[in-house]
C-alpha cells in the first residue's frame, strides 16, 4: 500500500479532494456501523435495552454479556476445537503444497503441468459439489470406537482436517509454484553439482527462500480455516466438537432473542481475526494478491 | 472464503522477472539418481493421492450418483435411475427454478453493484489522498470475517424490533416493521447488501494491487495527449488491468455459485433464500435423504462452474509452456 506514492508522483499531488473525502467518509461510516452497532449492543445489559430499546444512549456499559456468553455458551470449547482443526490443517497444507510446488516448478516431467492445472481447478469447485460423495465415503469408512465415537470417519476431526487440506492444497500449490518458478534456476543447479540431494535442495535452498510466500499463505489459511463453516457443518454432528464459526450458530439457538448475548458472542468470535488483521495485515493482503508473475 | 488463485502482479515478483527470464530452466527428472527420484515421487505422489481421493474422485462419484436412486444407507441399495433425478429437479422439484433465479440475481447484483463499488473505492484510494491507509483498513475489515459472522452481525442490524435499520426508519416496534431477513419479498436483497459489505472490500484490495501494476508511463502518455482523468481511466488504465479484470470476473461468478453460508445461517436457505448450493445440502442431510437428487443438483452446479473455471485455467496456463 506504500508503493502508490512512488509509482505515481504526479497524480493528485497538492490537489485537495473534498468531494472524494466526503464520499469516502460516508462510505467508511456505513462500513463501520454494523460493527459498532454489534459492539454497542454487546456492551449494554439486557435489562437496559429492554427498558429503553436498542436505539438509546442509556448506560451503564459493562462486559457482563461477554463473560456470560463465554461461560454459558461454552465458547472456550469451540475455540479449542478450532485450534485442533486449524493448526494441523494449515501446517499439513503448507508442507504438502510446498513439496508439490517444488516438484512441478523446479523439474520438468511429463504430467507436471497437467497436475498443476488439476490442483488449481479442484479448489475452485463449489464445495457442495463434493459434499455427498465425501459424506458417504466417510460414513462408510469404519473406525474403531476407541478413535471415533461414531465408529466411522464422521464426527471426527480427521475428516475435517483431511478435506480442508485437500481443498486448500490446490490454491497453495498454485501460488507457491509460481513463487518458486521465479527463483533463479542456478541456485538448485549449483547445489546439485555440489552433490545436494533433491530433499536438501528443497529443505535447505528453496524453502528458506520461499519464506515470504509461506508467511503470507499461512496467515491467509489460518483466517480462512478459522472462518470455514461448511465442512465442519457437514461432518461434525456433536455440538461440543464444533469449531467456533460453526458453533456460534448454536449460540443463536441457545441465547434465543437475547440480542445482547448474541452480539457479545459475535464480538468475541471476531476478535481473533481482527487481531490477526492488525498484526499481520501486510501478510494477509500479500497472500490475497500473491500469485503468478505471468498475468 | 473462496480460494481463487490470483494472477495479480506483486511488486516483488515483477521485480524478479528480469532475473527469471534467463535463469529459471527446470531440469529433467531423468538425470536424477534413484533415491532422488524416489523422494521426488513421494513429494508428488502424496499430495496427488490426497487430491485424487478427496477432490477428483468425489467429483466423479457425484456425477455417477446423480444417475442413481439411493437413501445413503447400504451400498448394495444403490439403484440405477437414468435421468429421472434430473427430470425431477427440472420439472417437479418446487424450489429448483427459484434457486436458479436467486443464483442469477446473486451474480447480477455482485457484478453490477458490489464489484463496481470495490473498483470505485480502489480507484479513489489509489490517488494520493490523506488517510488512504485508514480508509483501506475500514473497507477491508469485513473481508476478514466469515460470511457466517457477516450474517450474524447483519441479523442484529436487520432485526425487526431491535435492529438498527428499523430504528432509523422509525418502524421498530410497530406493525409496519419489516423483518428484513424473514420476509421472502426482501430477504434476498437484504442478504445481498450484507454480502456486498464483504465482497466490495475484497474487490478493492485486488484492484489496488492491480492499479499499482499499471505502468505509470501509460498515464503520463495519456495526460500528455490531453486525456482527462475519466478518459485516462476507462481508455488506458482499465484495459491495462485486463489480467486482474479476468480474475475479478471469475471470482464474482464463483462467489455467486458458492454462496451458501449466509443464507444457510439465516434460515437454512428457505422462504425466499433458496440457492442451488443449499438445495444440494437439503437433499443430503435431514429427513428423506435423496442422494440421487442432491447429486443431480450438485452436477448442475458443477456444470455451471466448469465454464468460468476452464476459462480461467486456459487464460492462466496457456502462456506457461
Amino acid at each position: 500500500m506504500t508503493a502508490t506514492a512512488t509509482a505515481a508522483p504526479a497524480r493528485g499531488a497538492g490537489r485537495p479532494h473534498y468531494g472524494t473525502h466526503l464520499f469516502l467518509i460516508v462510505m467508511a461510516v456505513m462500513w463501520l456501523i454494523p460493527l459498532l452497532w454489534t459492539l454497542y449492543a454487546a456492551l449494554r445489559p439486557k435489562a437496559v435495552t429492554d427498558k429503553y430499546g436498542y436505539w438509546s444512549l442509556h448506560g451503564p456499559i459493562n462486559l457482563d454479556n461477554f463473560t456470560n456468553a463465554w461461560t454459558q455458551g461454552g465458547m472456550a470449547t469451540y475455540f479449542g476445537n478450532t485450534l485442533t482443526i486449524t493448526v494441523p490443517s494449515v501446517l499439513l497444507t503448507l508442507l504438502l503444497a510446498s513439496m508439490m510446488a517444488f516438484a512441478v516448478s523446479r523439474f520438468t516431467w511429463k504430467f507436471n503441468l497437467t497436475l498443476l492445472v488439476l490442483f488449481t481447478a479442484g479448489n475452485m469447485l463449489p464445495p457442495q459439489v463434493l459434499a455427498a460423495p465425501l459424506f458417504e465415503m466417510f460414513k462408510h469408512t469404519p473406525l474403531p470406537y476407541s478413535i471415533s465415537s461414531s465408529g466411522t470417519l464422521l464426527d471426527t476431526y480427521y475428516a475435517v482436517i483431511a478435506v480442508e487440506v485437500a481443498f486448500q492444497m490446490g490454491f497453495c500449490t498454485f501460488v507457491l509454484s509460481n513463487y518458486m518458478k521465479a527463483l533463479p534456476g542456478g541456485l538448485t543447479e549449483a547445489a546439485q553439482v555440489d552433490g545436494a540431494s533433491v530433499w536438501q535442495q528443497y529443505s535447505r535452498i528453496i524453502m528458506p527462500l520461499t519464506r515470504p510466500a509461506l508467511a503470507a499463505l499461512g496467515t491467509l489459511e489460518v483466517v480462512w480455516l478459522y472462518n470455514d463453516y461448511f465442512w465442519p457443518l457437514l461432518f461434525i454432528h456433536s455440538g461440543d466438537r464444533l469449531p467456533i464459526t460453526t458453533g456460534i450458530t448454536n449460540l443463536q439457538g441457545q441465547f434465543l432473542l437475547d440480542y445482547n448475548m448474541i452480539a457479545a458472542g459475535a464480538t468475541i468470535t471476531v476478535i481473533p481475526t481482527l487481531v490477526v488483521y492488525l498484526a499481520l495485515q501486510r501478510h494477509f493482503v500479500a497472500g490475497l494478491t500473491l500469485g503468478a508473475s505471468k498475468g | 472464503m473462496s480460494a481463487i488463485p490470483q494472477t495479480t502482479l506483486p511488486p516483488a515478483a515483477a521485480a524478479r522477472d528480469g532475473v527469471a527470464a534467463h535463469t529459471a530452466r527446470p531440469r529433467r527428472v531423468r538425470r536424477l539418481s534413484g533415491r532422488d527420484r524416489l523422494v521426488l515421487g513421494l513429494m508428488v505422489g502424496v499430495p496427488t493421492l490426497i487430491q485424487a481421493v478427496l477432490v477428483w474422485i468425489p467429483t466423479l462419484l457425484s456425477i455417477a450418483l446423480s444417475f442413481t436412486r439411493w437413501n445413503g444407507l447400504d451400498l448394495s441399495g444403490i439403484r440405477w435411475a437414468g435421468l429421472s433425478n434430473y427430470s425431477y429437479a427440472f420439472k417437479e422439484y418446487p424450489p429448483f427454478w427459484p434457486a436458479v433465479a436467486h443464483n442469477v440475481i446473486w451474480l447480477v447484483f455482485l457484478a453490477l453493484i458490489a464489484t463496481p463499488i470495490g473498483l470505485l473505492l480502489a480507484v479513489l484510494l489509489d490517488q494520493r489522498i490523506r488517510g488512504t491507509r485508514i480508509y483501506q483498513s475500514v473497507f477491508f475489515t469485513p473481508v476478514m470475517l466469515s460470511l457466517v459472522m457477516v450474517g450474524i452481525i447483519w441479523q442484529l442490524v436487520y432485526a425487526r424490533d431491535e435492529g438498527l435499520v428499523n430504528n432509523l426508519l422509525g418502524t421498530a416496534g410497530t406493525p409496519g416493521a419489516v423483518d428484513w431477513f424473514g420476509d421472502s419479498d426482501v430477504n434476498l436483497w437484504a442478504a445481498l447488501v450484507a454480502t456486498t459489505w464483504r465482497h466490495a472490500g475484497y474487490v478493492m484490495v485486488l484492484y489496488l494491487a492491480g492499479l499499482k501494476g499499471v505502468d505509470p508511463s501509460l498515464r503520463e502518455a495519456a495526460a500528455l495527449d490531453g486525456a482527462n482523468g475519466r478518459q485516462t481511466f476507462f481508455q488506458v488504465v482499465f484495459p491495462a488491468m485486463r489480467p486482474i479484470n479476468i480474475v475479478i470476473v471469475v471470482i464474482t461468478i464463483i462467489e455467486a455459485l458458492r454462496a451458501f453460508d449466509i443464507v444457510y445461517l439465516i434460515n437454512k436457505g428457505t422462504n425466499g433464500l433458496e440457492l442451488l448450493s443449499v438445495l444440494v445440502i437439503q437433499n443430503l442431510v435431514g429427513v428423506g435423504t435423496v442422494i440421487g437428487v442432491g447429486s443431480a443438483l450438485a452436477v448442475i452446479l458443477l456444470a455451471i462452474s466448469v465454464g468460468p473455471i476452464v476459462y480461467y485455467l486456459v487464460r492462466t496456463f496457456r502462456r506457461t509452456d
